[in-house]
């Protein structure tokens, strides 16, 4: 490639890299540069008085601290979810021919297809009547119908990578499926499913509209910060959005490797 | 493969109980909802929806949102696809900087770009530096609703392009590198074996992004209401207005169907226009 | 129609040198193949050629014409990959025209190189169809013929049979011997199978570790190897090394004493296993049998002598097998007697 050429291509990458990150940066130091840089006219473009100030008063609000941990709950359990029930489909997927597995993966196709937080509207009426309405487990259920059909669609491919003659040798040697899994199968494919795992923490974490609808007194971070968008001063989102986004990004840096393989195959 | 009784039965037994009972159900429950009243077959909740003030807006706006949006972030994340393969170093770390946005939620791409938008913030500071302003602008008011759009669909381009890149990496790095490398030796300039070769190649990938993209940007909520608030009605926020604020599940259930039926829609756009005909797989 | 010059191609992937100095020239017209073992380097010097790899040194010259800086689409070469490259999206007939409209020829003129370069091929009837349609075999010709069709000055082929089962490579072999024998087209063949190489080429050029070991005909290359490895790929089964000392220029195999052209201590000579011919104990050289194997029309016989292992074919059409543990005797033909090096491997003066 001829040196103009790899200028354009590098100049192209730089420009699409800043572009990517200089509004996250700008967010971040709109919730590290005090009191004063929120209401600054011009803003500045570089750090001046870093403090912790903002931070520390969204934390300090009544309500916040209980919000990030409803998050956190309803995205564990999110995650727990989708690999108890996404290991067993993906194996079953992986390894057996069956009369219905078009069928099934059809129906992991179609949750992809339609608006899934949509669902979140007629199921308020069937979790009220079931005390799931305003818990991080009602949420993390409608999280998990997101999260399922990604972790069955993962697992699957990373139990087809891992040869059968692998577990069979296992099974002549003495163990049972089960342990032939646990010793053979689950080792290897362990980095994947945590990436997944980690993934589907990720999903849950980020959703905004379901979580909305399904809580009202023990909101996750999300619907909070939906719900005092119009009135909180601006530091509240500064500080508040910063911290929706830092778990994502460090999440998403680990799983860096896997992630695009993921994706997809998630989305095959 | 092996066929195996009833084990493999038992083993999917969970996930489709789960999903049917919280998604084939509320599914169901949605339709029935939209299309009755008070226990009868009635399309009342239907005419109250369309009468309101605020649907024709909603719907005006979520599909300029969409069809501005989808086109460009399919040609912006084709871009960076081709750019990607030409770098060898540093390779997995620009990757991760691109892929940074798929971890943020809308509600978080939103915030983002309300400080950068805001009266007071960094794009007026920098129209401010270039002499173009004299003074802080209004950008997001209903008074300036071309530029709250423009807004509204910078901002979704800079959130959600990565999702779209993402799975076009993935369906370019299973190409085999022959193909274009035969187009190359049989005179394809690299425009010409982009559009002629990889392009077509790449159908099948560019339809499962366009389908989950689409889908994702007909349920669009956080960023419309974080950057336009009550002056940027869509499809989604209103469904969540009137069944959360008006708590009248019978318009928001008919929003939602209408949202559903959109999407199914153009799930079916895509798979047709899309498709790979088994003639033509590699 | 062009000749080919590779002057001094070098090429290094890091610290690891894939070519050494590579000097070849191909002449107009000539089927040269590169035949070597995989890593040998045979398939990097191809894609240098095809400027599909940058060389880290030297130039090519094609025609004449230094190509050394030019992409692959302005050297005025065809390739044919070794997993076809087919495209999958595109009908036998465009694929076979794709060369010809990327040149932006006319539709008259692309349809009559397709309709000829298919007829060449034999898959006429085949045009309208996809390639996932289409069987391996067939799918290679679709390559071939895009290759003919745009009617190049050199033909790459890297490995075209390689994925083809037995039965199909031996009949594509033939056929396309005869359809490029037909083109005329300079051509150059990359493969592993000496066969292969041996059957098609008017020209082989044995690969190792990066550098030609030797460039001749099929005879040359196969009874007079410049070097040991050349001697031990080419020929199935391998040709026979046995290291002997030296004494006074002369070398005691048995009941024989062989003229050596060296003073080095020890020798090694080649022989071929269908060289060597049964003899009289003093006429000949003792072979302590282990295996007997009949293949058919000969038998090939497996033991060793003066320690060292030595295989042997002779015709054979029926009658019993020799049994394990027997000693016959043999003798070689003079005539084709590989003196080698005992250190570098190198061929010594033959007589043939």
């Amino acid at each position: 490639m001829t040196p103009w050429k790899h200028g354009l291509l590098w100049s192209a990458v730089a420009v699409l890299c800043a572009w990517t990150l200089v509004p996250i940066y700008l967010l971040a130091l709109g919730a590290f540069g005090g009191r004063a840089i929120v209401s600054e006219w011009p803003k500045p473009f570089l750090p001046v008085g870093l403090s912790l100030d903002t931070l520390g008063a969204f934390l300090a609000i009544d309500g916040v601290w209980q919000a990030t941990w409803v998050s956190v709950q309803a995205a564990g359990i999110c995650m727990v979810l989708a690999l108890l029930l996404g290991m067993p489909a993906g194996y079953a997927l992986a390894r057996f021919r069956f009369a219905g597995a078009g069928s099934y993966r059809l129906l992991i196709l179609m949750t992809r297809a339609f608006p899934v937080a949509i669902l979140a509207l007629p199921l308020t009426v069937s979790f009220i009547r079931l005390g799931l309405y305003d818990t991080p487990f009602g949420v993390a259920l409608l999280h998990a119908v997101l999260a399922v059909p990604f972790a069955t669609l993962v697992c699957a491919s990373l139990f087809q990578g891992i040869p059968a003659e692998l577990e069979e040798a296992a099974w002549v040697f003495g163990c049972s499926r089960l342990t032939g899994f646990l010793r053979v199968v689950l080792p290897l494919a362990l980095p994947g499913i945590a990436a997944a795992s980690i993934f589907a923490f990720v999903l849950s974490w980020n959703e905004v509209f379901a979580a909305s609808v399904l809580t009202v007194r023990h909101r996750t971070l999300t619907a909070y910060l939906l719900s005092v968008l119009s009135e909180s001063p601006l530091h509240v989102q500064f500080a508040g959005g910063l911290i929706l986004i830092v778990p994502s990004v460090i999440f998403i840096f680990l799983v860096r490797r896997r992630l695009f393989a993921m994706w997809g195959i998630g989305n095959r | 493969m092996r066929r195996a009784g009833a084990l493999p039965y038992l083993l999917i037994l969970p996930s489709v109980l789960f999903l049917g009972v919280l998604f084939v159900v509320p599914l169901v429950q949605t339709a029935l909802l939209a299309f009755q009243q008070g226990g009868a077959w009635s399309l009342d909740d239907w005419h109250r929806m369309a009468e309101d003030l605020n649907f024709t807006d909603a719907v005006r706006n979520t599909f300029s949102v969409v069809l501005i949006v989808v086109p460009l972030q399919c040609a912006l994340a084709l871009g960076m696809t081709m750019l990607l393969r030409h770098v060898r170093h540093g390779r997995d770390l620009i990757l991760w900087v691109w892929s940074i946005p798929l971890g943020i939620s809308d509600l978080a791409a939103g915030l983002v770009w309300l400080a950068l938008l805001t009266d007071q913030g960094w794009l007026n500071t920098l129209l401010f530096k270039a002499g173009l302003i004299s003074g802080p602008q209004a950008w997001l008011t209903y008074e300036t609703p071309m530029v709250l759009l423009a807004g509204i669909i910078v901002a979704e381009l800079w959130r959600a392009t990565a999702i779209v890149f993402v799975i076009l990496l993935a369906g370019v790095q299973l190409l085999p590198k022959e193909y274009e490398e035969a187009a190359e030796v049989f005179g394809a300039s690299p425009w010409q074996r982009f559009w002629r070769v990889t392009l077509p190649l790449l159908r099948p990938s560019l339809q499962t992004a366009l389908i989950l993209r689409t889908v994702l940007a007909f349920e669009m909520f956080a960023m419309a209401l974080a950057l336009g608030g009550r002056n940027f009605p869509v499809m989604v926020s209103e469904a969540f207005n009137w069944q959360y604020g008006s708590q009248d599940y019978g318009v928001a259930a008919s929003y939602a169907v209408l949202v559903m039926a959109i999407s199914v829609a153009a799930t079916l756009v895509y798979l047709v226009a899309l498709r790979v005909p088994a003639e033509q797989r590699a | 129609m062009a000749s080919i010059i590779i002057d001094r191609i070098q090429k290094s992937f890091g610290p690891v040198r894939a070519l050494e100095e590579i000097h070849l020239e191909v002449h107009d017209g000539e089927f040269l193949a590169l035949l070597g073992p995989s890593g040998c380097g045979k398939t990097t010097l191809l894609r240098i050629i095809a400027g599909l790899e940058r060389q880290s040194g030297g130039r090519v010259l094609i025609g004449g014409r230094d190509v050394s800086a030019l992409p692959p689409r302005k050297r005025g070469l065809a390739m044919v990959f070794q997993n076809y490259a087919v495209f999958p999206h595109l009908t036998v007939a465009d694929n076979i025209a794709f060369g010809l409209r990327m040149a932006g020829a006319d539709k008259a003129r692309m349809r009559r190189q397709v309709e000829r370069a298919a007829a060449l091929l034999h898959i006429e009837p085949l045009l309208a169809r996809y390639p996932a349609q289409l069987s391996g075999g067939q799918r290679q010709r679709v390559a071939v013929a895009r290759a003919l069709a745009v009617e190049p000055a050199v033909l790459l082929m890297d490995e075209p049979l390689s994925n083809l089962d037995a039965l199909l490579r031996l009949e594509m072999r033939a056929e396309l011997k005869a359809v490029l024998a037909a083109a005329g087209t300079t051509t150059i063949y990359v493969t592993h199978d000496q066969t292969e190489a041996m059957g098609l080429a008017d020209r082989i050029a044995v690969m190792h570790g990066g550098v030609i070991e030797q460039i001749g005909d099929a005879p040359e290359i196969y009874h007079r190897p410049r070097t040991r490895f050349v001697g031990g790929f080419v020929g199935s089964p391998p040709m026979n090394f046995l290291t002997l000392p030296v004494r006074e220029g002369e070398v005691a195999l048995g009941g024989l004493t062989l003229r050596t052209p060296t003073t080095a201590p020890e020798v090694v000579l080649g022989l071929r296993a269908e060289d060597l011919r049964p003899a009289a104990p003093q006429e000949g050289f003792p072979f302590e049998l282990r295996v007997a194997e009949p293949l058919g029309s000969h038998l090939l016989l497996t033991g060793s002598t003066a320690g060292q292992l030595l295989r042997v074919v002779v015709p054979h059409a029926d009658g019993a097998l020799p049994a394990p543990g027997q000693v016959l005797h043999l003798r070689p033909d003079p005539a084709r007697l590989n003196w080698m090096d005992a250190a570098s491997g190198v061929a010594l003066e033959t007589r043939a």
